[in-house]
C-alpha cells in the first residue's frame, strides 16, 4: 500500500514537471523480481497508455497479494517514454541494462514497438506487446498478446459479408503502418472473396484529423449505388470522435453504413457522447459486457484499484492481463525469470482470460483468442452481436499477402526461427 | 395508377374513412398468411410484449413480426418504444415490461396505464442493427396512416429505400390521394415510382422513369442506372439515360455548393483558432507557442460548465462563452505579466518560454482531468443537419459554427477600430514610444491587449469542444494552422486573417477530393511557402508607418 502511495506521489510529481521523467524507482528492500512497464504518461498516447501502466501496477499488486512469484516479491518499474518514439528504445535500454528487469510490458503504437525491438533483441529481454497489430512481424524476445489480423480484421470482414450482406466496401484509417498494413490485407482478402476493385474505396487520413465533411459525404454517395456499404475503420484515437459526429450530422445511421471500427473501444467511447454512434460496430477479443466469473471479478479489481467507479476496461487491458498471468506461469514453470529459459516455458503456457476461455501461448508468440463482434450502445459499452464458435491461433504473416503466405514463424526447435519460409524450407534469418 | 388516382378524388365524401379500411384491409392481407404459418394457437398481446424482454435477438426479431401483425393498438406504441430504447424491462421479479416517458415517467407497456410505484432499476430492452432496421420497416408500414406529419413522412422515406413490394404499392397509391402536405405527396409518387420501375411493363417502367426524372433523393440512381445500362426497350433505355444526365447535372451543381460550405466551414474554424493569434501575434508581435493550450483551456471550460448544469446543455453553452473568455483571458495576461514581458524584443526567447509554458499547460491538464478526453455533449440544436434537397444539406453544427466564428470576428474588428483600448492597443503596436510620450500606460495595455487575444482564443475553444476532442492535446492540432493563417492573411490585419482563413479553408476542400487529406494538407504547406517567399508580408501587407520594423 505504501509503495503504491508512493510510485503515485513521485508519478504525479514527474507528470506535474512535465518533464521526461527518469525512471520511478520503488523502495527495494530485499531481493525482488523487477517488471519494466513501458507506457506513454504524458504526450498525446498517454490518452490510451496511463490505463495499462495502472493495468501492470494492479496486476504486479495482486500477485504479492498471493505471495509474490518465486518466493520473491514483484517491483514494477515505471518509466515514461512521453510518446517519443527514439525515446522508447532509450527507455528500454535503461529499464534492461541498468534497472535489470526480467520482462517489459509496454508499447502501443507499432512505430513504439519497431523502435524497441531491436534493444530488447540486442540485449535479450522480453516484452509483452498487449495492443492489436497488423502483424509481418515476429521476434524471439517479443509476445504479442494483442490481435493479429487475422483475429481481428479477417473475422470482422466476415461477419459483415456473410450476416450483413456487405457488398460495398470504405476501408478508412489513420495514415501509418497498422492501417496501411492491415487495409492491404483486408483488400487483398476481399478481391480473393471476388470483390470488385470498384467497390472497394480507401481513403486515409492524417493523424487528428478533424474535418470528415468531404469524407463522410463521398462516403454517404458511395453508399448509395444501391449496394449494402459498410465501412472499415483503422481510424486511430482522437479523429474517431469528429469522424463518428460527423456521421451522425450527416444522418448517416449504423443501418443505412454501418462503421466497423478496430480501434475504439470502451476507454475511448467513454471520452464521446455514445448516442450518435448507437449500432455502429467494434471487433476486439474482450468487450467489458461480456458476462463471465472472471471478468466481473476482473472489473471490480480494477474499479477498487483505480478508486472510481466510472472507469471501464478494455481489450489492451485483458492483453495484459493475460500476457502477465502467462509470464507469471512460464517463469514458475522454468524455476527461473532468466530470458532463454522462460522464451523456452512460455510457449503452450494456457491460462483463462477473460472472455470465457483458455489462451493458450502459440510457438510463433502469438496467442489463441475468441473474436467478438459488438455493436456500440447508448452508455458506451458493447452488445455482442456475433462471436467466433472457437479460439482463433494468431497468425503472424497473413495468409493474404504475396511474400508473406508461405512464411511461418516458429520459435521451437527444430525450427527456431521468425519467418520461416515453408516453401524452400528456409529460415530468412533477421532480414528486416 | 392515372385512372385509380381519379376514382379516388371523385370520392371526397368517403376519403377519411375509406383511407383507414384500405389500411387495415391492405395490411392484414399482407400479414396473414404469415401469421397463420408463424403459430398454431395465436400468442395474446401481453404475452408477446413479456416475450420481448428476453431470448435471443433473433427470437426478439421474430416477436416483432408478430406484434406488428397482431395489430393491436398498442403494436405501434410499444414498437416504436422499443426503438428508441425507452422500453424496459424491471430487474426483479415479477418482470415488468415498462415505457419511460419523456418526462421520466413510467407507463405499463401492455395497457398504458400510468404506474406510480417504485420499480428499482431498470433495464433497456437492447436492439442491434438488424433487429433495427426490422423495425423501422414494420413500423414504415404501421406509421403510414399517422396523423403525425413527420411520422408519416418518415416511414414513405423508409419505403423508398427498401425499394417496395406489391402490397406497399397499392397502398400507397391507395393513400397519395388523401395525402393534404405536397411533401408527403412527393415522397409517395416517388415510392410508387420506385416500384413501378421494377414493373415487366415497358410502359409502366418509361412512366416510372419520367417520374423520377431530376429526383435527387440517392436511392433512385441505383435502379435507373441499371435501366439505363440494360434495358430491353430502348424507349426506356434512352429515357432512363437523359433522366440520369439531368440528374447528374444537378448532383454537380450541389455538390459545388456543398464543396463551398465545406470550405468556409473549415476556414471558419481556421478563423476562430487564428483570430486570437492575429491579436497576440499580428499585432503585438509575440510568437506565442502556447495560444492553442489556451483554446485548450476554453474547452474545458465548458466542460466544467456542462458537468455543473448537466440539466441546461444549451444554456451551458451559453454561459461557456463569456466564462472561458475571462478564464482564458486571465490565464493569458498571467502568461504575459509573468514570462513574456520581460522577453519583449527577443523573439527567440519568447518561443521557446512560450512553447514551454504550452508544455507545462497539457501537462496541468492530464493532471487535473486525467489524460482522458472529456466527453461535451451537443444540444439537441447543434446536431443533425439542415436538409435543403435530398443531395444537399448543412450540418447544423458546422452552421452555427460558421455564423459564430464571423459574429467573433467583426465583434474584434469593433474593439479594435472604436473603442479607446482599440485606439491605444494601435497606437502602441505602431509606435511604443510615442504612444508612451501621450500618456498611454504601455505595458498595462500589452497586458489587456495579449488578454484580449487570449480570450478570443478561450472562446475559440468553446467552439472547437462542438466539433472535436476536449483533451490535453487539443490546442496542437490548431497551432500550426493558426500561425498559417495570420502569416498567409499579413501579419497585423484583421481583414487578412479573414480572407486568409477562408482562403486555406476553400483550397483544402477543393483539393482534398482530389489529393487525399493528407496531400493536400501538404500541398497547402508547399503552396503557402512559396507564396511567402514572393509576398513575405502575406495577402494584406501593413503600409505606410505601421509597416516600419
Amino acid at each position: 500500500m505504501i509503495v503504491k502511495k508512493l510510485v503515485k506521489t513521485v508519478g504525479a510529481w514527474g507528470l506535474a514537471c512535465g518533464m521526461g521523467l527518469s525512471a520511478v524507482t520503488t523502495q527495494a528492500e530485499e531481493d525482488t523480481i523487477k517488471v519494466g512497464v513501458l507506457h506513454s504518461l504524458s504526450g498525446t498516447m498517454a490518452i490510451s497508455e496511463t490505463t495499462l501502466k495502472d493495468t501492470m501496477l494492479m496486476l504486479i499488486e495482486e500477485q504479492n497479494k498471493k505471495g509474490g512469484l518465486l518466493g520473491k516479491k514483484l517491483e514494477p518499474v515505471v518509466v515514461d517514454p512521453a510518446s517519443n518514439w527514439p525515446l522508447f528504445a532509450e527507455k528500454t535500454r535503461e529499464l534492461i541494462s541498468q534497472e535489470g528487469v526480467d520482462a517489459i510490458f509496454g508499447c502501443w503504437t507499432s512505430v513504439s514497438r519497431k523502435s524497441v525491438l531491436p534493444v530488447v533483441e540486442e540485449l535479450n529481454g522480453l516484452l509483452f506487446y498487449p495492443v492489436q497489430y497488423e502483424g509481418e512481424e515476429s521476434s524471439r524476445n517479443v509476445f504479442y498478446t494483442g490481435a493479429a489480423p487475422n483475429q481481428q480484421a479477417i473475422p470482422a470482414v466476415d461477419y459483415l459479408m456473410k450476416d450483413l450482406e456487405v457488398e460495398r466496401w470504405v476501408l478508412a484509417g489513420t495514415d501509418y503502418v497498422y492501417p496501411r498494413t492491415t487495409n492491404k490485407i483486408l483488400a487483398a482478402y476481399l478481391k480473393s472473396k471476388g470483390v470488385k476493385e470498384s467497390d472497394i474505396m480507401i481513403n486515409y487520413t492524417p493523424f487528428g484529423h478533424s474535418d470528415w465533411q468531404n469524407i463522410v459525404s463521398d462516403i454517404k454517395r458511395f453508399g448509395s449505388a444501391g449496394k449494402k456499404t459498410a465501412v472499415v475503420s483503422t481510424i486511430n484515437g482522437d479523429a474517431n470522435v469528429p469522424f463518428y459526429r460527423e456521421l451522425g450530422n450527416q444522418g448517416i445511421s449504423a443501418e443505412d453504413i454501418p462503421v466497423v471500427a478496430f480501434s475504439v473501444g470502451e476507454e475511448e467511447l467513454s471520452g464521446i457522447d455514445a448516442k450518435p454512434l448507437v449500432g455502429h460496430m467494434a471487433a476486439w477479443n474482450y468487450f467489458m459486457s461480456v458476462e463471465t466469473d472472471e471478468n466481473s471479478q476482473f472489473i471490480d479489481q480494477w474499479l477498487a484499484f483505480i478508486e472510481n467507479d466510472k472507469r471501464v476496461t478494455n481489450d489492451p487491458m485483458e492483453a495484459h492481463y493475460i500476457g502477465f498471468n502467462m509470464w507469471v506461469k512460464a517463469v514458475e514453470k522454468a524455476g527461473s525469470t532468466d530470458s532463454d529459459k522462460v522464451i523456452d516455458a512460455i510457449v503452450g503456457v494456457e491460462v483463462p482470460n477473460l472472455s470465457g476461455g483458455t489462451s493458450k501461448m502459440l510457438p510463433n508468440h502469438h496467442i489463441t483468442k475468441p473474436v467478438l463482434i459488438g455493436e456500440i450502445q447508448e452508455d458506451g459499452q458493447f452488445l455482442t452481436v456475433w462471436e467466433t464458435d472457437g479460439l482463433v491461433p494468431g497468425d503472424a504473416w497473413s495468409d493474404y499477402l504475396e511474400g508473406s503466405k508461405d512464411l511461418i514463424s516458429d520459435w521451437t526447435a527444430p525450427i527456431s526461427c521468425g519467418n520461416y519460409n515453408e516453401m524452400t524450407k528456409k529460415c530468412l534469418g533477421a532480414a528486416e | 395508377m392515372i385512372v385509380t388516382n381519379a376514382m379516388f378524388n371523385l370520392q371526397n365524401s368517403v376519403r377519411g374513412c375509406l383511407r383507414i379500411t384500405l389500411l387495415l384491409a391492405i395490411t392484414l392481407g399482407s400479414l396473414t398468411s404469415h401469421a397463420q404459418s408463424a403459430s398454431e394457437e395465436p400468442a395474446t398481446f401481453n404475452d408477446l410484449v413479456d416475450q420481448l424482454a428476453e431470448g435471443s435477438l433473433s427470437r426478439r426479431g421474430k416477436t416483432v413480426t408478430t406484434i406488428a401483425e397482431l395489430n393491436h393498438e398498442r403494436s405501434i406504441v410499444v414498437l416504436n418504444a422499443l426503438q428508441a430504447g425507452t422500453l424496459k424491462v424491471t430487474r426483479n421479479d415479477p418482470k415488468q415490461v415498462v415505457i419511460e416517458q419523456a418526462d421520466d415517467s413510467l407507463v405499463n407497456a401492455q395497457s398504458g396505464a400510468v404506474i406510480s410505484d417504485d420499480l428499482g432499476r431498470l433495464k433497456r430492452i437492447p436492439i442491434h442493427n438488424k433487429l433495427r432496421s426490422q423495425l423501422h420497416t414494420v413500423l414504415a408500414q404501421l406509421n403510414l396512416a399517422s396523423p403525425d406529419k413527420t411520422a408519416r413522412l418518415s416511414a414513405v422515406n423508409r419505403l423508398i429505400t427498401d425499394g417496395g413490394d406489391a402490397n406497399t404499392a397499392t397502398l400507397l397509391q391507395a393513400l397519395v390521394a388523401d395525402e393534404a402536405e405536397a411533401d408527403v405527396r412527393d415522397a409517395m409518387q416517388t415510392a410508387i415510382a420506385m416500384y413501378d420501375i421494377q414493373s415487366d411493363d415497358a410502359e409502366v417502367r418509361l412512366a416510372a422513369v419520367k417520374a423520377l426524372r431530376g429526383s435527387l433523393i440517392p436511392e433512385v440512381r441505383g435502379p435507373l442506372l441499371s435501366l439505363a445500362d440494360n434495358d430491353p426497350n430502348q424507349n426506356v433505355k434512352l429515357e432512363a439515360q437523359s433522366a440520369l444526365e439531368s440528374i447528374e447535372g444537378r448532383l454537380k451543381v450541389f455538390r459545388f455548393t456543398e464543396n463551398v460550405f465545406f470550405g468556409l466551414s473549415l476556414g471558419s474554424v481556421f478563423l476562430l483558432s487564428a483570430i486570437g493569434l492575429a491579436i497576440t501575434f499580428g499585432v503585438m508581435g509575440v510568437i506565442n507557442m502556447a495560444h492553442g493550450e489556451l483554446m485548450m483551456i476554453g474547452a474545458y471550460t465548458t466542460w466544467v460548465i456542462q458537468q455543473a448544469l448537466p440539466n441546461h446543455i444549451g444554456a451551458s453553452l451559453f454561459i461557456a462563452i463569456p466564462t472561458a473568455f475571462i478564464v482564458a483571458g486571465l490565464v493569458g495576461i498571467a502568461i504575459e505579466r509573468g514570462v513574456i514581458r520581460f522577453l519583449y524584443g527577443r523573439p527567440l526567447e519568447t518561443l521557446l518560454a512560450t512553447f514551454g509554458i504550452s508544455l507545462i499547460l497539457q501537462q496541468a491538464a492530464r493532471s487535473i482531468f486525467s489524460p482522458l478526453n472529456r466527453a461535451v455533449s451537443l444540444p439537441e440544436w447543434m446536431s443533425g443537419s439542415l436538409e435543403i434537397n435530398p443531395a444537399l444539406s448543412i450540418t447544423f453544427n458546422r452552421l452555427y459554427i460558421l455564423i459564430f466564428g464571423l459574429m467573433v470576428f467583426f465583434a474584434l474588428l469593433l474593439i479594435l477600430k472604436k473603442t479607446s483600448l482599440g485606439l491605444k492597443v494601435r497606437a502602441v503596436s505602431q509606435n511604443r514610444p510615442m504612444a508612451r510620450a501621450v500618456g498611454v500606460r504601455a505595458s498595462w495595455v500589452d497586458a489587456l491587449t495579449f488578454g484580449l487575444g487570449s480570450g478570443i482564443a478561450g472562446i475559440a475553444g468553446v467552439a472547437l469542444s462542438q466539433l472535436t476532442n476536449v483533451g490535453p492535446n487539443l490546442g496542437q492540432a490548431y497551432i500550426i494552422d493558426s500561425f498559417m493563417v495570420v502569416v498567409f492573411g499579413g501579419v497585423g490585419n484583421l481583414w487578412g486573417t479573414l480572407v486568409g482563413a477562408m482562403g486555406i479553408g476553400l483550397l483544402n476542400k477543393f483539393m482534398e477530393p482530389y489529393a487525399g487529406a493528407v496531400l493536400a494538407k501538404v500541398l497547402i504547406l508547399v503552396l503557402l511557402i512559396l507564396f511567402i517567399q514572393k509576398k513575405p508580408k502575406g495577402l494584406f501587407p501593413q503600409k505606410g508607418r505601421a509597416a516600419a520594423d
